[in-house]
């Protein structure tokens, strides 16, 4: 007798439902699977309808983030056998999202937040490319490396209680891929980077829960990376005080020593 | 992006940042300072764990200029750090953000009355 | 905000406005939500652990009112100390505030990224000063307190 494993997936058509229901697919409880191969077999198998978003299967590319049993996961890397033999799993699209269509989120606001803070480097002079390529030091590399490991999942913006309750929160991610910018020794935009994070919506707005870094694939750590903003901030905020204009325009410059 | 756009961009930060100093100064000061004196007269005293220190020697204590400021850095920055974090519990886990100017004015102007009264209190003493 | 947000923004608007635009569905975050979860429960209860800093100040200001009326007042104020209620109070205070003392050393190193030599130091190294100090300074303020003159 086979093992096997009921998965409880939350199912919504826009043109049919108002609201999303459950519905229960009973699945081979196979040792290897992921609760995404499940997917996949009830999508194959058994019901054609099912939509959600995947694609390389191996934690990097952050499309098939769910919540399976109220935990924000990436379903292609937690396995079934971790629910135990008989046992029932609920998988539900991420929360705190807008939902499209069964498992599938809306993720334009997310977009639209990661786009607010500038996520790529800013110069503010051009060196010819006689100068040749930027170099860095593997000190320098290790003080964003941590924050450069985010795959957009946004599974920290399910976990965190302050995107559901305020919509125009920035969010754990892009503020963490905000600092990975703001610290790299070839980023001159910490400036402009300034009005969007030292905002109420962006990192004042962040009360360190900290359910952002425990359920983080890449172990990113945003929480932290918001919290050493929020110091060179607000020192940043004191030096504005001091010298009135003109004030260093880089703020991070203190963080490096 | 254009030149005065760029410009536009670099506005001095938020004022949030003033406030979550003062709540980190007193949060500090909350966690070194406070268990130990709760401990002491809220428990172990009224309790008869260890013997009461005497009005004489408390009044002899609290008269040196070090005592007092040691007393109202205690009474003053851990208000703070309250207002600032009951403000923030109220906007999470109430959701009541629409109040925002009431709990601003109700947390800060609370910490605010408690270091004026702080300072009466030791100055007078 | 940039041209590329700004038109990001207006898109969504405008898509909400118009009856052409796809029924998402938005659930609504309940009151309740911190009940929902232990993670969440933890969180709310350190938050909740300022009211018990805030009700430590107003007991010690209350203190000093009454050492500024005289040993009457004083020992008036101390006895109010001894009763039940105040004991349970000060003792529900009292674990609160234990709570807020150690979730803050812990998490403080997550807050500074310390770096000594080009290298990250161990969380543990850069909270364990915070312990010392905390027992440190109690030490010399219990011994003040209890020494006999």
């Amino acid at each position: 007798m086979a093992d096997k494993i009921v998965l409880e997936i939350a199912r919504y058509a826009p043109d049919r439902d108002k609201e999303p229901s459950f519905q229960s697919f009973e699945v081979p409880l196979r040792k290897e699977w992921v609760v995404l191969d499940a997917l996949n077999h009830i999508k194959d198998k058994v019901d054609g309808t099912l939509t959600y978003r995947w694609s390389c299967r191996m934690g990097i590319c952050g499309s098939c983030g769910m919540m399976v049993n109220g935990e924000p996961k990436l379903t292609c890397a937690t396995f079934l056998t971790a629910y135990g033999n008989n046992a029932t799993v609920r998988v539900e699209p991420l929360r705190y999202f807008p939902v499209v269509r069964d498992l599938v989120t809306a993720l334009s606001d997310f977009l639209v937040k990661l786009q607010k803070v500038k996520p790529w480097l800013i110069r503010k002079d051009q060196p010819p490319l006689s100068a040749g390529e930027f170099l860095q030091t593997p000190e320098q590399l290790d003080l964003y490396k941590q924050f450069s490991m985010c795959i957009n999942c946004t599974l920290c913006y399910s976990a965190c209680p302050v995107v559901g309750l305020d919509q125009d929160f920035v969010g754990p991610a892009a503020l963490a891929l905000a600092q990975r910018y703001n610290l790299d020794s070839r980023d001159q935009g910490s400036a402009e980077r300034l009005a969007t994070l030292a905002h109420p919506d962006g990192i004042w707005g962040c009360t360190f829960v900290g359910e952002c870094t425990r359920v983080c694939p890449k172990h990113v750590d945003p929480a932290a990376a918001i919290q050493q903003y929020k110091l060179t901030a607000a020192l940043d905020w004191v030096k504005s005080f001091i010298l009135p204009r003109g004030h260093d325009d880089k703020p991070q410059e203190a963080a490096h020593d | 992006m254009s030149e005065s756009s760029i410009e536009s961009m670099k506005t001095k930060p938020s004022n949030e940042a003033f406030f979550w100093l003062l709540f980190s100064a007193g949060g500090v000061v909350a966690a070194v300072l406070i268990p130990i004196q709760l401990f002491l007269f809220g428990l172990a005293f009224p309790l008869g764990w260890l013997p009461q220190p005497s009005y004489e020697h408390l009044m002899a204590l609290v008269h040196s200029p070090l005592a007092r400021l040691y007393l109202f850095v205690l009474c003053s920055l851990p208000l703070f750090h309250w207002a600032h974090r009951f403000r923030f519990t109220l906007y999470d886990g109430l959701q009541v953000k629409h109040l925002n100017e009431v709990i601003f004015a109700f947390c800060y102007g609370g910490a605010l009355l408690g270091t004026v009264l702080a300072a009466y209190l030791l100055s007078s003493i | 905000m940039t041209d590329q947000a700004a038109i990001g923004q207006t898109t969504t608007d405008q898509a909400v406005r118009s009856e052409f635009h796809p029924r998402w569905h938005r659930k609504r975050v309940s009151t309740w939500w911190w009940l929902g979860e232990w993670h969440y429960l933890k969180f709310i209860l350190r938050e909740l652990t300022s009211l018990s800093v805030a009700w430590f100040v107003v007991l010690t200001l209350f203190q000093l009112r009454a050492l500024l009326h005289g040993p009457e007042t004083y020992a008036h104020f101390t006895g109010r100390l001894q009763s039940p209620l105040m004991i349970a109070l000060n003792l529900i205070a009292f674990c609160f505030v234990i709570f807020h003392a150690i979730t803050w050393f812990n998490l403080a190193p997550r807050a500074m990224a310390v770096r000594m030599g080009g290298k990250r130091v161990p969380e543990v190294l850069v909270a364990a000063p915070n312990y010392v100090l905390w027992f440190a300074v109690s030490a010399f303020v219990g011994w003040l307190l209890l020494r006999t003159p």
